[in-house]
């Protein structure tokens, strides 16, 4: 049977900005602080003050002459899986459940398609916005090598905001309550932030450990992203790392719509 | 507007409409009246196009849901049962972000909802949080919010249910207006003095099929009498229930009138002269405590129908 999904989803998101940037009105505030501020005391507490009592060779930090050189790239990245994450959490069962809003969008000439979608463009947004804001906060502290290296680095660090985004997104649409979400950040995102290599190289984790880091979405980002900003590009890494969190982006689109078609068309 | 043929919906196992045959024209207002579970809002769902049919036939406004989903929906107003109002936008935003999801341009949405809140009297209190508001106004809202569109076809569920008889007429008011303008209405209710103040057409829902359907009065006409006489009668005897009392009393009533219920708190003798039911009832020495005479109402077709009441 053929269905029309309507109008095209680029005109089914466009319906969609006024809400969208409603909701961003109401929250930038808010946001707009912490993604400025928390930025900042990571980057002074962990990169200068603790980066000082450290003294490696830039062979042992992948090419980083300094730890807050090596720290920040994967800090932004992890930081991006982080934003990503709040805003597809909550968020998204709220919009289900409790507010509803899906579900009187939904009532309206769009289809699941367009509504999940907007949201995405809309987390990536936020990704965005934060990642931006910590890439400037940092500039001043010699962090970045070449502009294009920045700008790539950047690009790296939405991947891992759409990757995350889409992912966890398909995973609240599967989700009755918000007691999974406890689980998620405390055997997910939590364990990830710490071992896939923001905050030292995966290789002090050993062989096997390494390994397993290298596996995570977050990994990929977090080498990309640090290849990028220390002008020290492996392309074939790159091209690998890039493609996974393609891949899983689309994989996670292609979830977050079936999730959501099965919890609210019924 | 509507066809439906064998219409039926299951959530699993469980059928809750099980083949009912619709049609509904232009123009006219036509009524759900069911009990609690009826399954009167899975049918509305599925004319909203938003909970696909799992058998039978629909097509609204000549189209098929399953295929033309978005089309058909641009096309109606939908007020669903409960609200879905977004508590974090202020009045007049819930108006105009919900117009833009009909790819309606800012401008003209802007300038309906002006004309909206003033239709349902909501302008001084545009810029108002929802969550301010009291239930009457939230449904106001959403009946203003569901003709943001300008739609075709207005489909409502239950819009008066929680609210105070004076919220009550107020919204039957501003819907008989809708109507006279031309839009269709489609209205599911537990009320049977809505579906009588709002209905050309009806049908009775009871267990996810149609057990009579007709204008409020033909059916009236149809399956009840004229008047109903009510006798309410004291409790008698100490483990006496009213219920086994006026089983007694019921078998000295018959013949009366043409039909005898016995509720739990009273007993109802149809016939066409209530007065003279009560006489006679006085005259075969029976007491009842209290004696009201009243005309039949859709409540009676139902109970006749289905030996149940609507609102329990
Ligand atoms: N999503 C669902 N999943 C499972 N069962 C459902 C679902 N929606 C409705 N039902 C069941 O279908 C039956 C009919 O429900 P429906 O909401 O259509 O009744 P209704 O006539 O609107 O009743 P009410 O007057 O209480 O609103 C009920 O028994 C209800 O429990
Ligand atoms: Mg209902």
């Amino acid at each position: 049977m053929a269905v029309t999904e309507g109008v095209p989803v680029s005109e089914g998101i466009g319906r969609q900005v006024d809400y969208w940037l409603t909701v961003y009105r109401r929250t930038w505030k808010g946001t707009a602080i912490s993604s400025f501020v928390a930025p900042l005391f990571y980057v002074v507490a962990m990169g200068v003050l603790l980066g000082g009592f450290i003294e490696v060779d830039p062979s042992e930090l992948e090419g980083a002459t300094s730890y807050l050189a090596f720290l920040v790239p994967g800090l932004v990245a992890a930081h991006a899986m982080q934003t990503a994450v709040g805003e597809t959490t909550y968020p998204v069962m709220g919009m289900i459940k409790w507010q509803r809003v899906y579900e009187s969008m939904l009532a309206t000439p769009l289809a699941v398609r367009d509504v999940v979608f907007a949201h995405l463009v809309f987390v990536t947004a936020r990704v965005a916005s934060t990642c931006a804001v910590f890439m400037l906060v940092v500039a001043p502290f010699g962090v970045i090598e070449t502009w294009w290296g920045a700008v790539l680095a950047f690009l790296s660090q939405i991947l891992v905001g759409t990757a995350f985004g889409s992912l966890v997104y398909a995973l609240t649409t599967r989700m009755s309550t918000p007691e999974g979400f406890g689980v998620l950040f405390r055997l997910g995102v939590f364990p990830m932030f710490l071992f896939s290599g923001a905050f030292f190289p995966v290789a002090n984790l050993g062989e096997v450990g390494a390994w397993v880091a290298r596996l995570t979405p977050l990994w990929q980002g977090v080498n990309l992203s640090r290849m990028f900003m220390l002008d020290n590009v492996d392309w074939a890494v790159a091209g690998i790392n890039a493609t996974v969190l393609i891949v899983l982006t689309l994989v996670g689109l292609r979830w977050s719509v079936t999730g959501l078609r099965k919890r609210l068309v019924s | 507007m509507i066809e439906a043929r064998d219409l039926r919906k299951a959530f699993g196992d469980f059928e809750a409409v099980r083949g009912i045959d619709l049609a509904v024209r232009k123009g006219e207002a036509f009524g759900f009246l069911g009990p609690n579970g009826a399954g009167k809002s899975s049918t509305m769902r599925m004319i909203a196009a938003v909970s696909p049919v799992s058998g039978g036939e629909l097509r609204i406004l000549g189209r098929d849901p399953a295929k033309d989903g978005p089309a058909i929906r641009g096309r109606l107003g939908v007020c669903p049962q409960e609200d879905t109002l977004d508590t974090e936008l202020n009045v007049f935003d819930n108006l105009f972000i919900y117009g833009r999801y009909f790819g309606i341009a800012a401008a003209d949405v802007r300038e309906r909802a002006q004309e909206l809140l003033e239709f349902v009297q909501l302008t001084d209190k545009a810029k108002s949080k929802v969550e301010d508001l009291s239930g009457g106004m939230k449904r106001r809202l959403t009946i203003a919010r569901s003709l943001i569109n300008r739609p075709d076809l207005l489909l409502l569920d239950e819009p008066t249910t929680g609210l105070d008889p004076q919220a009550r007429h107020l919204l039957w008011d501003k819907l008989f207006r809708l109507k006279q303008t031309g839009v269709t209405l489609v209205i599911t209710t537990h009320y049977m003095d809505e579906a009588e103040q709002l209905c050309d057409r009806l049908v009775v829902m009871d267990k996810g099929v149609i057990v009579a359907e007709g204008s409020p009065a033909a059916l009236i006409q149809e399956h009840s009498t004229r008047e109903v006489t009510e006798l309410r009668f004291g409790v008698v005897g100490e483990d006496e229930t009213h219920a086994s009392y006026a089983e007694k009393v019921a078998e000295q009533v018959t013949g009366l009138g043409e039909r005898v219920e016995v509720l739990p708190d009273r007993l109802l003798v149809y016939g066409d002269d209530g007065d003279e039911v009560a006489a006679k009832v006085h005259e075969r020495g029976l007491r009842p405590v209290a004696v009201l005479v009243r005309r039949s109402t859709l409540e009676d077709v139902f109970l006749h129908l289905t030996g149940r009441t609507l609102v329990d």
